[in-house]
């Protein structure tokens, strides 16, 4: 796991955490990788790890009989995938399925828990850093909700040309 | 509000008579999308040319149904030939789907201002582009591609409806394998078999890695999506003065007479459409404007 410290300490996601909240973080950690169309995390399944993307392409989606898989969001490099390891009932609520060949370290939820539930100053460090990218993929969920390309939208005082 | 300073206004001098529709006829229709298509005109006598700039206007006449503002977007480099792209959304655009060659529509213009191209020379630029708004950018880009040293790092951020929404896939893609330009899409909604990005276009811009202290952008589409493209704008380092939005009002006359384009003091048909967003921030997004 000590390889992957330097890569952990220079992510923007871990700047600013103390020495010894590190550690405790590099020793929850493990070096993965998915071919394309492998699943990183299936929905209903239990979360237990949260991963922060280094190359590749991830579609989080969800399988409907219907239409197939709808792709909600991509990630890429640099973006934090899952949330639900922090979050009661601790499960998956879509699918995230590798695009193309994919590299991430993936960080053992479980074991993250019970060290915040030891050390609160560890917990609250993660969640300032997990609360915006939550607020921000919600604020990104509104937008796409108001449809904002569509014809409604740009009919009254819209572009059309 | 500070006054809005004058950079190159319509010059309603160098048209004949601004309120004349003057015919043009159609060259070729082509289909974007379901719901888009590119029309080319040339003057119906032949010989008029239609020199403009990036970003101008023209109001394009469906005789006997009516007239509607269109961004020029063609190359500014080509006024031989008068390119709009159109997004059939009520009747007049719905009748200029229905246009095919040799068909006569009327046209006045150009009216506006244009994109900040002498501004930007010496910078990086970033093209925020929603749906139909990569139109009136699109003359920005040949500007751009045709006197590519004078620019730095060229980055097009462009987000659409569905793949299906996505306009000039096809040029994108020959920009992307001339490497001129960085360039990102990405949709609000696909099915599985996409292999693009999927998120609003405002998630491109914090992965784009510009420099925010030599950077100009210029953002155009609905604007909702501009209030949002601006504020990640903003969280990145740029400063308001050098972000550049295209608005749109109810734009009738084209030289800002009849005020049916009126936003808050000025008319976007006159001392707009292009506004730097520090001109407009007090206005913009105010539902009473």
């Amino acid at each position: 796991m000590e390889t992957l410290r330097p890569i952990i300490v220079e992510h923007a996601f871990f700047k600013g955490f103390k020495p010894e909240h590190i550690d405790l973080i590099v020793g929850c950690a493990s070096n993965v990788r998915f071919n394309a169309g492998e699943f990183l995390l299936r929905a209903g399944e239990e979360a237990t790890q949260f991963f922060i993307l280094r190359q590749g392409k991830v579609a989080l989606e969800q399988f409907a009989a219907e239409r197939g898989s709808i792709i909600i969001q991509t990630l890429g490099e640099g973006d934090i995938l899952g949330w639900s390891w922090l979050v009661s009932p601790y499960q998956w609520v879509f699918d995230a399925r590798a695009m193309e060949l994919t590299r991430a370290i993936a960080f053992d939820g479980k074991c993250l828990r019970t060290k915040c539930e030891e050390d609160h100053d560890l917990g609250y460090e993660l969640l300032k850093r997990f609360t915006p990218i939550i607020a921000r993929r919600l604020e990104a969920t509104r937008i796409q909700l108001l449809d904002i390309y569509g014809k409604y939208s740009e009919k009254k005082n819209g572009r059309h040309g | 509000m500070g006054n809005i300073p004058k950079r190159k206004m319509v010059d309603t001098d160098n048209i004949v008579d601004p309120m004349l529709p003057l015919p043009y006829q159609v060259e070729r229709v082509r289909k974007d999308t379901y719901d888009t298509f590119t029309v080319e005109l040339k003057s119906a006598d032949g010989k008029r040319q239609f020199p403009f700039e990036a970003g101008q206007f023209n109001m394009v006449y469906v005789f006997g149904v009516g007239e509607v503002p269109i961004s020029i977007s063609g190359d500014p480099s080509r006024p031989e030939v008068l390119v709009h792209t159109i997004r059939a959304v009520g009747l007049v655009t719905e009748a200029m789907r229905k246009l095919r060659p040799k068909d006569l529509v009327g046209v006045r213009g150009p009216f506006g201002n244009h994109w900040p191209m002498e501004e930007a020379e010496g910078n990086d630029v970033v093209i925020v582009a929603g749906g139909i708004g990569l139109a009136p950018l699109r003359p920005a880009l040949y500007h751009i591609i045709s006197h590519r040293e004078k620019y730095g790092r060229i980055f097009l951020l462009h987000g659409a409806r569905t793949p299906d929404d996505l306009l000039f896939m096809k040029e994108i893609e020959r920009w992307r394998g001339r490497s001129v330009m960085e360039i990102h899409v990405t949709v609000d909604r696909a099915l599985g078999n996409w292999g693009g990005n999927v998120g609003v276009v405002t998630t491109l811009i914090p992965k784009a890695g510009f420099d925010p202290v030599n950077t100009v952008a210029m953002v155009c589409g609905p604007e909702i999506m501009m209030r949002f493209t601006v504020l990640d704008l903003r969280g990145q380092g740029l400063e308001t003065s050098k972000i550049y939005v295209s608005m749109e009002r109810n734009m009738k006359c084209g030289i800002g007479l009849c005020g049916h384009c009126q936003f808050g003091p000025t008319f976007i048909c006159k001392d707009g459409p292009i506004f730097s967003f520090d001109q407009i921030q007090g206005m913009f997004a105010k539902r009473e404007i």
